[in-house]
């Protein structure tokens, strides 16, 4: 692999040993760059990521040591320069994207799903299946701020958490997929958090906010439908949208879950995977009420709208995998049907959205599509990509 | 990739059922077979229960739960195959 970055690293650590000596004298011996173009890849059978440059669209590195990543998700330092990777069995590894070290990973649960970063990025925080819960770590140094439980009923048995986002005020909203329930827990005093509980429906699976942090959905997999809930007025309580959405009929087999996140709100409407039927839903994202939906090739997993939000791209479940198909939101019609390679499973917008990256598991590639004339670009050897996560989510509430 | 039959007529190869448990089972009980949102699959965790209705839990999923019906993609066969191997401890993919 290329190592592009290593000149770099070696600028850091100059100028940090260095303090008292002139700048220009040090910079001139080095490369500096920013990480605004960067972004990691999971490798999950192998447990590291891969760090890549979206502008050479290359590989810098490899990260290794990462556990068990095949469920994995990443957030990003707020000054985009670490990434944080959740995995699988409840590691979580701050990745330095500069120097493409691992500069500390800790062992916070026994199964873990995901996380995210607070609004002030001084914290990070896991969702976790084992122990049912969240838990909040140090941004600097991972050590241990607060631990929620997520309990519910008499017996106080705990509750997956999924669908973890952050909100302001250092705020985090997710979702009990046993429980059936949103909570919002307010962590901007760790020592002591504070937790109100909303009914939401059936096994909620995945949960995401809108961009500007104020209407937080949880996606059902027991009932037709998602839970909305305006964090503004929380009081209110949640409320169900796109309720009865397969009108009684029998759902086809989901043989994976669908992923929601902020993505899915564009142009003034929110694009949805519906459970158990080869459909997108549309709602309008200012009364909720469905304004369409869309026949696609198979279950669909993440529906993403591009950052311009003229297009949304769409993967789907096994054993549709192997296909992407992408939405004229103006028209609300499938325009293109592509063949990226065996078993798609993410797809991520470079920050502008001028390419789409696409991760095939099965063929160890990730393809790189110009979003304008859907023409592939660049195809780079990835080992069983799954996640891709560019360090422009830092800057975005939910991400 | 599995390559998927309607009826139990040809049986997937073990190297495709490894794939397939590994990699889609694996969505939601984990690669390593530990559990996700889905209950784990080792054979401690699958020790008591009945041969007969593990692989009656493929064919034919758990209404109520997240698990589907597999019979569209696998065979009766297919599933005996798995759950005998489960129970035995998975065998890992060869990479």
């Amino acid at each position: 692999m290329h190592r592009l970055a290593l000149p770099l690293l070696l600028g850091v650590a100059l100028l940090s040993g260095c303090a008292g000596n002139s700048l220009r004298e040090e910079t001139s011996a080095v490369r500096l760059r920013g990480t605004g173009d960067l972004g990691v890849i999971v490798e999950r059978a192998r447990g590291s990521v891969a760090i890549v440059d979206t502008t050479t669209r290359s590989i810098l590195g490899r990260v290794e040591g990462l556990g068990d990543l095949s469920h994995a998700s990443v957030v990003f330092s707020r000054d985009g320069r670490y990434a944080y990777v959740f995995g699988r069995d409840g590691g979580l590894s701050k990745v330095d994207l500069l120097t493409l070290a691992l500069e500390k990973r800790i062992l916070q649960a026994g199964n873990s799903i995901g996380g995210a970063i607070s609004q002030d990025g001084r914290m990070v925080v896991a969702q976790n299946y084992t122990p049912g819960g969240i838990r909040a770590f140090d941004a600097g140094t991972l050590e241990p701020l607060a631990d929620v439980p997520a309990s519910y009923g008499k017996d106080g048995a705990r509750s997956k958490v999924v669908g973890l986002v952050d909100l302001s005020g250092n705020r985090f909203a997710y979702a009990l997929f046993e429980a059936g329930e949103i909570r919002i827990t307010d962590l901007s005093d760790p020592a002591h958090p504070r937790t109100d509980a909303y009914a939401a429906g059936k096994q909620p699976y995945d949960g995401l906010v809108s961009p500007d942090g104020r209407f937080y959905l949880a996606g059902l997999f027991g009932e037709d439908g998602l839970a909305l809930l305006d964090t503004w007025q929380p009081q209110q309580g949640s409320k169900k949208i796109l309720a009865n959405y397969g009108r009684g009929e029998e759902k086809l087999p989901v043989f994976k879950m669908p992923h929601l996140r902020g993505w899915s709100i564009a142009g003034g409407r929110a694009w949805l995977p519906a459970i158990g039927r080869h459909e997108v839903l549309v709602a309008d994202s200012k009364n909720w009420q469905e304004v369409a939906r869309v026949a696609v090739k198979g279950q669909p997993v993440f529906v993403m709208a591009s950052p311009d939000g003229r297009h949304v791209w769409v993967n789907f479940a096994f054993p549709d995998n192997g296909w992407v198909q992408v939405i004229d939101t103006l028209t609300t019609q499938v325009v293109k049907t592509l063949q990226p390679g065996k078993a798609v499973l993410h797809m991520e917008f470079t920050p502008r959205g001028e390419t789409v990256w696409v991760s095939a598991r099965d063929d160890n590639t990730v393809s790189i599509y110009d979003t304008g004339s859907f023409e592939r670009l660049a195809t780079l050897n990835v080992d069983a990509p799954s996640g891709i996560f560019f360090t422009s989510r830092a800057m975005r509430t939910g991400f | 990739m599995i390559f998927l039959h309607a009826q139990a007529a040809v049986a997937a190869t073990p190297e495709e059922l490894v794939h397939l448990v590994r990699q889609d089972c694996g969505s939601c009980h984990g690669m390593t077979l530990q559990g996700g949102l889905g209950l784990p699959l080792t054979p401690s965790a699958l020790r008591d229960k009945p041969v007969d209705s593990l692989v009656a839990t493929i064919i034919h999923g758990r209404p109520g739960t997240a698990m589907p019906a597999w019979k569209s993609i696998l065979s009766e066969a297919d599933a005996h195959w798995i759950v005998t191997h489960l129970l035995e401890g998975f065998p890992e993919e060869k990479r």
